[in-house]
């Protein structure tokens, strides 16, 4: 085998991934016990913890923390495990998949306002059906959005989260041989739903684990979407962190500081939480399969999954179709179910600054994807080579940047950029987006390129390829349909970042998302309207593309198509 | 070998004359020709937006400086980026210009070195300024000594939906009243929000016999006793707010969008004539009006500021200047732009500079300086502070 792999790419890469995120949890580390010398204030003590204690929120934040994150995610899962299980390879599934697939991209920020602007009480579905059916002439007073418990927040979370696992699962499947295993159960007399759960589901949890983890660190830790739909008195912990940390008292940032740890130990405690239900569902499952039940109510159970994934698709667009009315809305008051007037104003306004941030935007998401897929991709195809394995605890490590919770490190992050004189502008920016996009990219690929069967690359090395021919003309081709989700991803990822952004570019790299939410804090739903749909834009096109290009390149390739 | 002389030709730090002369006109205008100014300012308003994107055009085509905003949610995060930066060591090229500030922060600025200057009263346009008629040399009773400029007065006005409320509410116990009888149909935005903060001020100014109280710090002794009637009013106030006072707007534009939803009837502003311009970008009912309490409302400045070590502080004083100029001022007071009051003395511009402002139409919403009325002082920032934080004890967390 010859050795013109460099296997400095796995190295490099946990540099570009955990450098940053190493010197930013040191620069959380020390104001939280109390050491923050530019506030004249040195330690180590533990009065951070004791104040951040104190907080007569705390209880509730922390409560809100946990309980958002896990029902998001659990509810999220759910609908993409019933609606795959009951429909993959149906008409409705792929219906359902073109439907889902784009709402991968819309920004969280402007998906969660369009939500708000459905389900308020001055919302547009109240607005639909008042003065007429209900009666109201006027709103009524009722807490529905940013809700105590959290409730709209979670929907707004899982109404994104669902097309993202979707799209993770449907990579996976490939790799899963679910057809002929659907094929063999159903022909022993199974539901296609209950075949499917039996025999493939376990395999595809395997590969999509990951993704769900990360899905499950980022709902508990979210900050825009807490924002705009959950509760604020008091806030959930993330959006308190970033309080304090934005106070201008500084011995604020020391609590802010002692509150991030908190949150990374919540968030491990979540995690482990979701593990120990891994295995007992796990163990259940085994008692499930081996009990033989064939899956009677199998239909009524994929038409539940079907409909609850259709709603939350449903939301999505409805939400997007209420920005595209604002966007070029008049005056619109309740009970109106249309704006007075309809006009183009709100575009010609805010239109030449879309188009600058698309730019930037544009260029600082694809340099940090295409980095990050090489990288990745180098990383993946050296394990592979030189037969080296990431220890249990060595993986880990990719996880931490989506793991810790952004408000906990960046800040330090931010100060070691100074420190290196390497801050503000488009390059650092897009070192510190790399740092999220590298694990999403990774984990995104990582899977289905180990579970590509090696005995195709031993054919192909017996016919006289050399390891990169087997790569170049075999393996990436055989992987081009996850490929091109992952760089999908990544591009969505580099797209949404905003504290990143914010905090690396020093204000001075506007990119849509941090126009749209400097924007959102201002609540002109006209502005957001536009900025919105931009953003959408901007990361719905390479989803189209990933989903496109496979299909049309193996177009004779049956066995390719979902591979 | 080329690319190495490349890289050092862009790597190599662009020198600054940190020590610009402000009251060397001339020169400071040389040296901020061609220059880059960063102001980070709220970009949560459309309406404040179009307008410092047409200063950065005024600027280009007059002095050669280009103008970035950098839209910020929060004004507290560029003073946070300054800390870090100095944390950083970082003296010479900041990220940061300029800062639309006032406040707690000038204050937190000022207090850690962080600000250039002085510099405003070198200024040539601070000639007009109306240094007598406005509190424009102290900011929240802390003295500015030039290192921050004016360029807008705001006043606390209180916006009703005359459709849902035809009558204006005269003082504090009125509002209460009012939302007891109309219970959710007010509501402010959630401190810190500074417009939420406003509120509670403006609330304890009015309650209280005599204010005068509030001009200087706050102390653990007296905190308590002056402050008892606030606390007493919103025990009595929350209940009747909307949502019950179990949620509250992020910001006053949220706030305006409510009443454009038919959510609330009377909303807090801090510029009077924000109505008539949201009224004019569709953001609000034409039912609109606004309307101040019987004794005066609480009034400041909006100022900008230039951090120490920003390496455009030639350009960032050429932004400063025009601000102030009586061209600026005018557009900022059209109702149809902004509605910000302006800084300078009217009265002591040369003639055609005055008919401008003479020309401009109010606006239907807006009040005319007369019926503004008295406008009342802020409070001392260690009252906000306090406040806010007790506030927040008090309201912000679940009861």
């Amino acid at each position: 085998m010859t050795r013109r792999f460099p296997p400095l790419l796995p190295a490099l890469t946990l540099l570009a991934m955990l450098g940053p995120v190493a010197a930013g949890l040191w620069g959380t580390l020390l104001p939280a016990f109390g050491h923050l010398p530019a506030a004249g204030i040195s330690g180590p003590s533990l009065d951070p913890f004791r104040d951040l204690f104190a907080w007569a929120g705390l209880p509730r934040a922390v409560l809100l923390s946990i309980s958002t994150g896990l029902f998001a995610t659990a509810i999220s899962l759910l609908i993409v495990v019933l609606v795959t299980a009951g429909w993959s390879g149906t008409r409705s599934f792929r219906v359902l998949e073109r439907l889902l697939s784009p709402l991968l991209s819309v920004p969280h920020a402007a998906a969660a306002f369009g939500l708000a602007f459905l389900i308020a009480p001055s919302g547009w579905v109240s607005r639909l059906f008042s003065p007429g059916l209900t009666g109201w002439e006027r709103p009524p007073d009722l807490l529905i959005v940013q809700d105590s418990w959290g409730l709209a927040m979670t929907a707004g979370l899982i109404v994104k989260e669902v097309p993202f696992l979707l799209l993770i699962t449907l990579a996976a499947l490939g790799q899963a041989d679910a057809k002929r295993s659907v094929t063999v159960a159903q022909a022993l007399g199974y539901g296609r739903l209950t075949g499917w759960l039996k025999t493939v589901f376990p395999r595809v949890y395997g590969q999509i684990r990951p993704p769900v983890y990360v899905v499950l660190a980022y709902a508990m830790s979210v900050v825009d979407v807490a924002v705009i739909l959950g509760p604020n008195t008091p806030p959930p912990l993330s959006v308190q962190i970033v309080r304090w940390m934005s106070d201008p008292d500084l011995a604020m940032r020391l609590e802010g500081a002692a509150g991030a740890l908190l949150q990374l130990a919540l968030v491990v405690g979540a995690l482990a939480f979701w593990r120990l239900g891994e295995v007992i569902i796990a163990r259940l499952g085994r008692r499930w399969i081996a009990a033989g039940g064939r899956g009677r109510a199998d239909p009524v159970v994929a038409r539940i999954g079907l409909a609850l994934g259709g709603a939350s698709a449903l939301v999505v667009l409805l939400g997007l179709g209420v920005l595209a009315i604002w966007s070029f809305a008049g005056f619109w008051g309740f009970p109106d179910a249309l704006p007075d007037q309809f006009t183009w104003r709100n575009w010609m306004r805010f239109g030449p600054g879309t188009l600058d941030a698309l730019g930037e935007t544009a260029i600082i998401a694809s340099v940090a994807a295409s980095t990050a897929l090489i990288l990745t991709i180098g990383c993946l195809e050296a394990e592979y080579r030189y037969d080296l394995h990431l220890s249990r605890r060595g993986v880990w490590l990719l996880y931490l940047p989506l793991l810790i919770p952004q408000t906990a490190f960046l800040p330090g992050l931010q100060t070691m950029m100074l420190g290196l004189g390497a801050d503000v502008g488009r390059g650092p920016v897009i070192m510190a987006h790399l740092v999220f996009v590298l694990p999403y990219v990774f984990l995104s690929l990582a899977d289905p390129f180990r579970a590509w069967d090696a005995r195709i690359g031993t054919i192909a090395a017996a016919l006289g390829a050399g390891p990169d021919g087997v790569l170049w003309r075999v393996r990436l081709p055989m992987l081009l349909r996850p490929i091109l989700t992952a760089l999908a991803v990544g591009l969505a990822v580099s797209v949404g970042q905003y504290l990143p952004t914010l905090l690396i570019g020093g204000g001075r790299v506007s990119t849509l998302t941090t126009e749209a939410v400097a924007l959102a804090s201002g609540g002109d739903r006209r502005a957001i309207g536009v900025y919105g749909l931009m953003q959408t834009g901007a990361a719905l096109v390479p989803f189209t593309l990933a989903l496109l290009i496979p299909a049309m390149v193996w177009r004779n390739r049956r066995g390719l198509r979902h591979g | 070998m080329k690319q190495f002389a490349l890289m050092a030709a862009l790597l190599a730090p662009v020198s600054a004359l940190a020590d610009v002369d402000p009251a060397d006109w001339d020169a400071v205008l040389t040296e901020a020709e061609g220059q880059t100014v960063y102001w980070n300012a709220w970009g949560g308003s459309t309406t404040t937006n179009d307008f410092i994107a047409w200063v950065g055009d005024r600027v280009a085509e007059d002095y050669g400086v280009t103008l970035e905003h950098v839209k910020l949610t929060d004004t507290a995060d560029a003073v946070t980026r300054v800390l870090a930066e100095k944390q950083a060591g970082e003296n010479e090229d900041g990220a940061i210009d300029m800062i639309w500030i006032n406040g707690a922060n000038f204050a937190a600025m000022k207090d850690a070195d962080l600000l250039f200057g002085p510099y405003a009263e070198q200024l040539p346009n601070w000639a007009f300024v109306d240094v007598d008629g406005k509190t424009v040399q102290t900011d929240f009773t802390v003295p500015v000594e030039g290192y921050e400029s004016p360029w807008a007065m705001a006043q606390v006005v209180f916006i009703q939906d005359t459709a849902d409320l035809a009558e204006p509410l005269g003082d504090m116990n009125a509002i209460l009243e009012w939302s007891a009888a109309n219970p959710g149909r007010f509501t402010y935005p959630q401190p810190p929000d500074f417009l939420g903060t406003t509120f509670l001020k403006q609330a304890l100014v009015d309650l209280l016999d005599d204010p005068s109280v509030l001009a200087e710090p706050a102390t653990d002794d007296n905190y308590a006793e002056v402050t008892a009637p606030l606390w007493a009013f919103l025990d009595e106030l929350t209940p009747t707010l909307w949502r019950s006072g179990r949620a509250y707007p992020a910001t006053g534009p949220a706030q305006l969008q409510l009443i454009a939803d038919g959510e609330v009837d009377l909303a807090v502003s801090f510029s009077p004539g924000e109505a008539t311009a949201a009224i004019a970008n569709n953001q609000l009912p034409d039912t609109v009006r606004t309307f101040v309490l019987d004794k005066g409302t609480i009034g400041n400045a909006s100022f900008v500021a230039i951090p120490y070590n920003s390496s455009s502080a030639a350009g960032a004083m050429v932004v400063a200047n025009f601000l102030m100029s009586p061209e600026a001022q005018v557009r900022a007071q059209d109702p149809e732009v902004l509605g910000y009051g302006t800084v300078l003395d009217v009265d002591a511009l040369p003639a055609e500079d005055r008919e401008a402002f003479d020309v401009l139409e109010l606006g239907i919403a807006t009040l005319s300086p007369a019926e503004l009325g008295t406008v009342q002082a802020e409070p001392h920032p260690s009252w906000m502070t306090r406040i806010g934080d007790d506030w927040m004890e008090r309201y912000g967390v679940a009861r």
